[in-house]
């Protein structure tokens, strides 16, 4: 048998065997884990002691998602980066000024959501549900004027075919529009459940992770706009 | 779920314990067998190919049925091969190699390990199953439909995959089945990452800090790290070809393109761009489907060595190494592409330095077992058959690495042979290993030994006799995906191409013997013990199968690593991780 041999570092037995309930369970100290993903215990416990789901589990879940997401759309940058480089029918066009107003009720909705949220802490059920429901609202404003922007183009004669720049407009404004969609049914969600969800502290959870999608969404649109913006 | 609403109160409880189940330990079996019946599918169709290049006039008539236009009197034509090949590759990759080491073993085995009673977000685990299964019904509706399955292979090619149904058959709606059954797979796949990843992260228990982790949990959770950052990539791609083919753009449809004496008015896309987005998500999925793989591995070979596993931690860090190396490389398929030959060197270089951690976990491997008490359990062959298939298929990986080299090699059968041995042969080895080894935690009952071990060797000795000589193919030249070899330069090759044939289809057969055997296993097998092979980590712990709450007697306290074999002063050989009892000089 090799002397070397690298065996895995043992786990510091909790003291006594009979382990401490609560904090200080976190295993050696040490060992730290700092290669991996060992950061994960940002805000929450590592080890659950109990059988129940750990709270934790959506928003690292969220936050995953948007790992993913962003992927989604850095492929479709590069994709229209290297398109626009050798194309040699590339036409550039102008954003539909409408997309400006969209933007600043996307933003508008990001900070109800968060008057929202504060609300809730504030224990303040009215306005919880009141600035959710504008929320809502703003979310589908800014879904009606994705529309309408793309409505202004086909007035103009700019469909998905018409030009490889007017292709990427279409591709990736529904795409962000999809993903969305996704983030209105979630307040959808919450709205018709705010009663539940204010009543029982472990349900906010759902508030938190729709606001985390949310802001995303909104960062995200901000992205899409400024390449667009350049690049169109 | 709508069938579950109504309906008798004994078929709403069956739907709701087997069909529409969030038990993890439901759906790691569901996948499983959404694998198996891909597997035994796509091997049928390479038996189907295998008959073709062997004796190309030989009729089957069954295949006539299946399509009168592919198969005209029982003889494929060129088109239906290639139809054929495409849905081969693509089951294997995706729906099994994909599917079993990490949606498999990995939702049945990972809360079982961590010591958690379900994955963290149950529901959206069924989500990703039933999308997964979707796709696969989507993927295989492709044969009957008018058009048949699409003909540009697992790897879709632009523009012969984004130009329609004037490019050739099944480039109608087959194609555009075929991106449609691989977008939902990305999202199935991304959804069960997602819950791998909050699980590892969120759902130990007590004590299972990330350097207890089994080398398996370790392996699962980066390879959905991996599936998380490439499969979105495949998804966008997915999105722009589809676009193409129904939308009438053209982002990867050339100017003035001919096809079949038509002027196709489209241009000015690039069909080299669906290349790289494809190979982004392409090559780390080979790591994708491997590190499951190696983490399986590491884990059987420790137990039946009974020794713990030979460096561990290089082994966390060397998958580390590859996942984030395997985001680099995927030029390396693109030599020929007419790439910059100082690109063509960064990719080659960098691929080239994959074999470094790749080396490190083959001795790692070959370190475990160096002086232990070796148990040749059925299980045990496979994963040092899977040793061997991985240094055989990546010593052939460092030729194609070298773009003067890629260069004559590239498309010849020398890349079959290479793909098959480290990517297929690797993969379904351990995916046998860790079947031979979990079965009795799966199912309660043992798998027969003496099948077990026929089953080893014949596809062992098997699997060599088909792969080894398409190297030598590929070195004389033979092309892939060529349906029949009527060139002069490949006559003289045919004799060897009926040898691979005969040796394919008595593997293939061997085959059958394992699905016997766990079929048969399964309902009247041997009763299992708790813990057949004495293992150490925790699925080992509780009843096989285990309870639904998976861990009856409340949460396990981890005070151990996952390889406390061959414990000096032990009373037994082995210290389960969740055993109080003190080491010497631990």
């Amino acid at each position: 048998m090799g002397s070397a041999v690298l065996t895995p570092p043992k786990a510091k037995p909790p003291e006594d065997s009979t382990p401490p309930p609560g904090k200080g369970n976190d295993g050696p100290g040490g060992s730290g884990g700092s290669g991996g993903p060992g950061g994960s215990g940002r805000g929450g416990r590592r080890h659950p002691p109990n059988w129940s789901l750990p709270p934790g589990a959506y928003r690292i879940a969220i936050w995953m998602g948007i790992v993913s997401i962003s992927m989604l759309f850095a492929a479709l940058t590069s994709a229209m980066l290297v398109r626009a480089e050798i194309a040699t029918d590339w036409v550039h066009g102008a954003i539909p000024s409408i997309l400006y107003f969209n933007t600043l009720v996307l933003i508008l909705s990001s900070l109800t959501l968060e008057f929202s949220r504060r609300s809730l802490r504030k224990e303040a059920e009215k306005g919880f549900t009141g600035w959710l429901y504008a929320t809502t609202a703003l979310g589908i404003i800014f879904i009606a004027g994705q529309l309408l922007a793309w409505r202004q183009l086909a007035a103009h004669g700019i469909y998905v075919t018409t030009n490889p720049s007017s292709s990427f407009f279409y591709v990736l404004t529904a795409a962000h529009g999809v993903h969305l969609l996704g983030g209105v049914l979630a307040l959808f969600y919450l709205v018709f459940r705010s009663r539940k969800i204010f009543g029982t502290p472990q349900k906010r959870i759902a508030v938190d992770v729709t606001a985390i999608y949310w802001h995303f969404m909104d960062v995200l649109w901000i992205y899409i706009l400024i390449l667009l913006k350049v690049k169109l | 779920m709508g069938e579950v609403q109504r309906g008798p109160e004994q078929r709403k409880r069956f739907v709701g314990k087997y069909i529409f189940s969030v038990d993890h330990k439901v759906i790691g079996r569901q996948f499983y067998f959404l694998a198996l019946f891909a597997a035994l599918v796509a091997m049928l169709l390479s038996w189907v190919m295998r008959l073709h290049l062997g004796w190309p006039n030989v009729q089957l008539p069954l295949l006539s049925t299946l399509s009168p236009a592919g198969a005209p009197g029982g003889v494929l034509t060129p088109e239906y091969y290639l139809s054929l090949l495409t849905i081969h590759g693509t089951l294997m990759i995706f729906f099994v190699l994909t599917v079993a080491p990490q949606a498999g073993f990995g939702n049945f085995l990972l809360p079982l390990q961590l010591g958690a009673r379900e994955m963290a977000l149950p529901r959206l685990n069924m989500l990703s199953f039933w999308t997964t299964f979707a796709a696969l019904g989507v993927l295989l509706s492709t044969f009957f439909i008018s058009d048949g399955p699409p003909i540009t292979g697992w790897t879709a090619y632009a523009p012969l995959s984004a130009a329609g149904s004037i490019t050739g058959p099944g480039e109608g709606m087959g194609q555009s089945l075929w991106i449609l059954a691989i977008a939902l797979f990305c999202l199935g796949a991304v959804l069960g990452s997602v819950n791998f990843i909050a699980t590892t992260l969120g759902s130990r228990a007590r004590g299972m800090t990330l350097h207890c982790l089994p080398l398996t949990c370790w392996a699962w959770f980066l390879t959905a790290v991996m599936i998380l950052l490439s499969f979105a990539v495949l998804l966008a791609a997915c999105l722009l070809l589809m676009m193409d083919r129904v939308g009438g753009t053209s982002f990867f449809l050339p100017a003035g393109m001919v096809i079949s004496g038509d002027l196709i008015h489209r241009g000015g896309g690039a069909p080299l761009l669906w290349q790289h987005l494809f190979w982004f998500f392409g090559h780390p999925e080979v790591y994708i489907t491997i590190l499951p793989a190696m983490g399986i591995i590491s884990h059987i070979l420790s137990c039946f060595s009974r020794k713990p596993a030979f460096g561990y931690q290089s082994m966390i860090y060397s998958m580390m190494a590859i996942g984030f190396l395997s985001f680099m490389v995927w030029g390396h398929h693109m030599f020929v592409s007419g790439m910059n030959p100082y690109t063509g060197f960064a990719f080659a270089v960098l691929t080239m330095a994959i074999a470094v951690p790749s080396a490190v976990t083959i001795f790692d491997w070959l370190g475990t077992m160096w002086g232990g008490k070796l148990r040749f359990t059925t299980s045990m062959l496979f994963a040092i058959g899977f040793v061997s298939v991985f240094v055989t298929g990546g010593l052939s990986g460092l030729f194609l690495a070298q773009p003067p080299l890629d260069v004559y090699l590239h498309d010849t059968y020398f890349v079959i042979a290479h793909l098959h041995m480290i990517m297929g042969l690797a993969g379904t080895f351990a995916i046998f290993a860790g079947t031979y080894f979990w079965f009795p935690k799966m199912f309660g009952r043992m798998m027969s030994e003496l099948l077990g071990k026929m089953h080893f060797w014949l596809t062992f000795i098997g699997a060599y006799a088909i792969f080894m000589p398409m190297h030598f193919l590929g070195f004389e030249g033979n092309p892939r995906r060529y349906a029949a070899l009527t060139d002069n330069f490949l006559k003289p090759l045919i004799p060897m191409h009926r040898f691979i044939t005969i040796a394919a289809l008595i593997t293939g057969a061997a085959q059958l013997l394992f699905v016997s055997n766990f079929f048969w296993s399964m309902f009247r097998g041997e009763k299992a013990p708790d813990n057949p092979w004495e293992g150490t980590s925790l699925e080992w712990t509780v009843s096989s199968p285990p309870p639904p709450e998976n861990f009856s007697g409340g949460t396990p306290v981890i005070y151990h690593g996952p390889y406390e074999y061959g414990v000096p002063g032990s009373e037994k050989d082995y210290v389960m991780q969740n055993s109080p009892e003190k080491i010497a000089g631990g």
